[in-house]
């Protein structure tokens, strides 16, 4: 049971990672245009990185 | 001489400053196009790609989503610069006033909430990460602990993410109403108060999952039924705003544009051809002819000299007309036309939607259930607080209404996603619920029906002569009567012939010479010809005279969408402001046995307010500003965007493309939509009806009550996506 002890940090850890990970992906406006970005895939410009977001005002 | 420096000095050396401080200070011009066609990777690519080259723009962004393209460019960019390039390339755009777009507020709201649901999210996984071990089996202090760090997340995941279900419940509560959040928010609290209790004492016992569980898929509802409403309302603000409303006003001669709100009685106002009256007004100088269609439904363009008078929304075709101000603002008959469609929308019966309904029969059970669950414990085990508390609490999670918030935007965000692809655009929440108890169609027109633009019938009955005449004439006009005649012959194959001299009379038509002789092209009296019965443009070719006659296009899928709506056992009407003869035609010509002619705006509200006195439902279907009463008056309405933005405001959905067919489809949908929410409905309550009875003899657990929850919601949006 001692690994309880690792394994409840990690997890809660590993959660708390996600929710952070979400929360930059909210803030940083990729939920705004997901018709778009579906698109945006197919074609070949910006493959080596992404087009700059517009920062809303 | 050195003072004079010392103050010159800085002078000069802040000139600059101060010049690129102005240049700083000058906002971005951001442009903002509604782009409606743009559907594909290429599109983006194109679009940005060019914009990319033009010079003063530094970047653009089209988004796919709300199809709206914005520019951040140097302020010397025009967006009908834009939207001129855009043109080039082949995409219609709109300007939108920037300042009418509400987004940033739209925006807000909506990353709060998804904001909310993503903290509940993750905290809900993480919860039932620990819970799943109790589940099997953990025991004693394990299970202590691992409700113990549940609740540590579950607390501050509660207090966050559940605020706007308290704040709307103490919103009602303080009004003295009953809704759905208060017996939402009840359950949440006092379920968590409990499990709290129950940690602390190491019952076997705790909800932490159950109540978080409940928050995300509570909020999952929230969520599509805002997004499906973003989306229509940001659309909405789109076509609101496509008509920027300027108009050109002289001031001794110098051009001014202005708004039109600044335009008072008595100004001169220049409208140019193609330009639509932004006021009422006597024409005082110049000749053209006015397309009154949007207000009146007349197919014909109308004669405009000396002393005509205009009302706003009439467009102006062939020359340029200087109008003296009657009435601006309040006084328009547009602003007329508005107050009458405010009376009918207040005239209009309330409509209650299917889940404000199911709330009211609902949201009073809840409680009275876990009361009543509380009480029959205390009495059956003589006083065992404990107990009865967990009983009602069982109750009370399990009743809660997960499944509930769902039916209803689950099935509303798949067919306003399903329409909208189809080009029609729900402006109003329970529209769709109206149209499926629709069994009366009304159709206006012209600009509804028929596309509002004459197409040639009778080209091949004119000798090639006088149709190569005719074309050469027609192209140097841009009235719609000429455009659609050097378009039809076009098409034939024909070229023009050399006509020389070429001009346009305002008013009256196009002249020229061809081989020493004088050809006209325009209004019968003008040209010499005898006027015919229908719409025509008469061609003078010396002595020998020829009459063009024009029919209104008809719509694409006019035919079919009547057809369906016959099909579908539906009444449909046809009510016009037209001439009785070509009201007739196009009745005769989709198979309509009910017309109506001649009607003014007041005439088309009667005749719906008739129908559904009768106890129909009438479906209005009209563009026109005559048409804007009976919108607003019939039980559900729909305008093409092609209407004015009275007209478009007043109906409670906007068909996008050219194409009237979708509106069949709607009427089929709309049926499938609102059996899906009745099924949604029976079958949360199915599952309450089995599981209510386990939780109140007390066998519910907390693992029963998250299986059900999710059970039940994820039928609920599988039955959703069933949609065809």
């Amino acid at each position: 049971m001692e690994v309880l002890t690792i394994l409840i940090p990690v997890s809660l850890i590993l959660g708390l990672l996600g929710l952070g990970a979400f929360i930059w992906t909210l803030r940083k406006g990729m939920y705004d245009d997901p018709d778009g970005d579906s698109q945006r895939i197919l074609t070949d410009e910006y493959d080596d990185k992404p087009k700059p977001v517009e920062k809303p005002e | 001489m050195t003072t004079v420096r010392a103050s010159a000095c800085p002078a000069c050396a802040a000139a600059p400053a101060a010049e690129s401080l102005a240049k700083a200070d000058l906002p971005k011009a951001r442009v903002l196009l509604s782009v409606p066609e743009v559907h594909c990777a290429a599109c983006i690519s194109t679009i940005e790609r060019d914009l990319a080259r033009m010079p003063g723009v530094n970047s653009s962004r089209l988004n796919l989503t709300l199809k709206r393209l914005s520019v951040d460019a140097e302020h010397d960019v025009q967006p009908a610069d834009v939207i001129a390039r855009l043109d080039a390339l082949g995409y219609e755009a709109h300007e939108l006033d920037a300042g009418t777009l509400s987004m940033t507020e739209t925006e807000r709201q909506g990353r709060e909430l998804l904001m909310r649901l993503g903290v509940a999210g993750f905290a809900m996984m993480n919860i039932m990460l620990l819970s799943v071990a109790v589940w099997s089996g953990a025991e004693g202090p394990t299970r202590d602990l691992f409700h113990l760090i549940s609740a540590v997340i579950a607390i501050p995941t509660v207090a966050f993410a559940g605020q706007p279900f308290f704040r709307n419940a103490w919103k009602a509560m303080r009004a003295g109403r009953m809704d759905m959040d208060a017996p939402i928010s009840f359950a949440i609290i006092l379920t968590l108060g409990i499990s709290i209790f129950e940690t602390l004492q190491s019952g076997a016992h705790a909800y932490f999952d159950s109540v978080v569980m409940l928050i995300f898929f509570l909020l999952a509802g929230r969520y599509l039924d805002f997004r499906a409403r973003a989306v229509a309302r940001s659309a909405a603000q789109e076509l609101a705003a496509l008509e920027v409303p300027r108009a050109i006003r002289l001031d001794g001669g110098a051009e001014a544009t202005v708004n039109v709100a600044e335009l008072v009685a008595g100004d001169l106002v220049l409208v140019r051809p193609g330009g639509r009256m932004p006021v009422d007004g006597v024409v005082v100088s110049g000749q053209s002819e006015l397309d009154r269609a949007l207000l009146t439904g007349e197919t014909l363009p109308v004669f405009a000299g000396d002393g005509t008078m205009v009302s706003a929304g009439e467009v102006n075709l062939t020359g340029p007309l200087t109008v003296r101000v009657t009435a601006s603002g309040k006084d328009s008959s547009l602003h007329r036309m508005a107050d009458l469609v405010a009376n009918a929308e207040s005239a209009r019966t309330k409509y209650t939607s299917l889940a404000d309904r199911a709330a009211r029969a609902y949201a009073p059970t809840i409680p009275i259930l876990a009361l009543g669950a509380f009480v029959v414990w205390m009495y059956l085990t003589g006083g065992d607080l404990r107990t009865s508390i967990n009983v009602a609490v069982t109750t009370l999670i399990i009743t809660c209404p997960c499944a509930l918030g769902l039916a209803v935007p689950a099935v509303v965000t798949a067919a306003s996603g399903k329409l909208f692809r189809k080009g029609l655009l729900i402006k109003d929440g329970t529209a769709l619920e109206r149209l499926a108890e629709v069994d009366t169609v009304v159709f206006d027109k012209t600009g509804t029906l028929t596309l509002g633009t004459p197409a040639p019938t009778n080209l091949d009955t004119v000798p090639d002569d006088a149709r190569r005449v005719a074309l050469a004439l027609a192209e140097a006009s841009g009235h719609p009567l000429a455009a659609s005649l050097a378009k039809g012959l076009r098409d034939l194959g024909l070229r023009p012939a050399p006509v020389s001299e070429l001009t346009e009379v305002p008013g009256y038509g196009v002249e020229g010479q061809w081989h020493g002789v004088r050809v006209r092209l325009g209004r019968p009296a003008w040209v010499g010809a005898q006027a015919v019965e229908s719409t025509a443009a008469y061609l003078s070719l010396g002595q020998a005279t020829h009459a063009f006659t024009f029919t209104d296009q008809l719509r694409p899928g006019a035919e079919r969408v009547v057809d369906m709506l016959h099909q579908q056992g539906k009444q449909v009407w046809l009510v016009s402001g037209d001439v009785p003869a070509a009201v007739q035609a196009l009745a005769d010509r989709l198979g309509i046995k009910h017309w109506h002619a001649e009607a003014l705006p007041q005439d088309k509200a009667a005749k719906v307010g008739a129908l559904q006195d009768a106890g129909a439902k009438v479906l209005m279907v009209g563009d026109g500003l005559n048409d804007t009463v009976a919108l607003s008056a019939a039980h559900v309405s729909i305008s093409p965007a092609t209407a004015l933005d009275a007209a478009r405001a007043a109906s409670d959905m906007v068909m996008l493309g050219r194409d009237i067919g979708p509106i069949a489809d709607a009427l089929r949908m709309s049926g499938q939509a609102t059996r899906r929410i009745k099924e949604n409905f029976w079958q949360s309550g199915i599952y309450n009806a089995i599981f209510v009875p386990v939780a109140l003899v007390g066998l519910a657990t907390p693992l029963i009550a998250a299986a059900i929850m999710s059970l039940s919601s994820i039928v609920v949006t599988l039955n959703a996506l069933r949609l065809k």
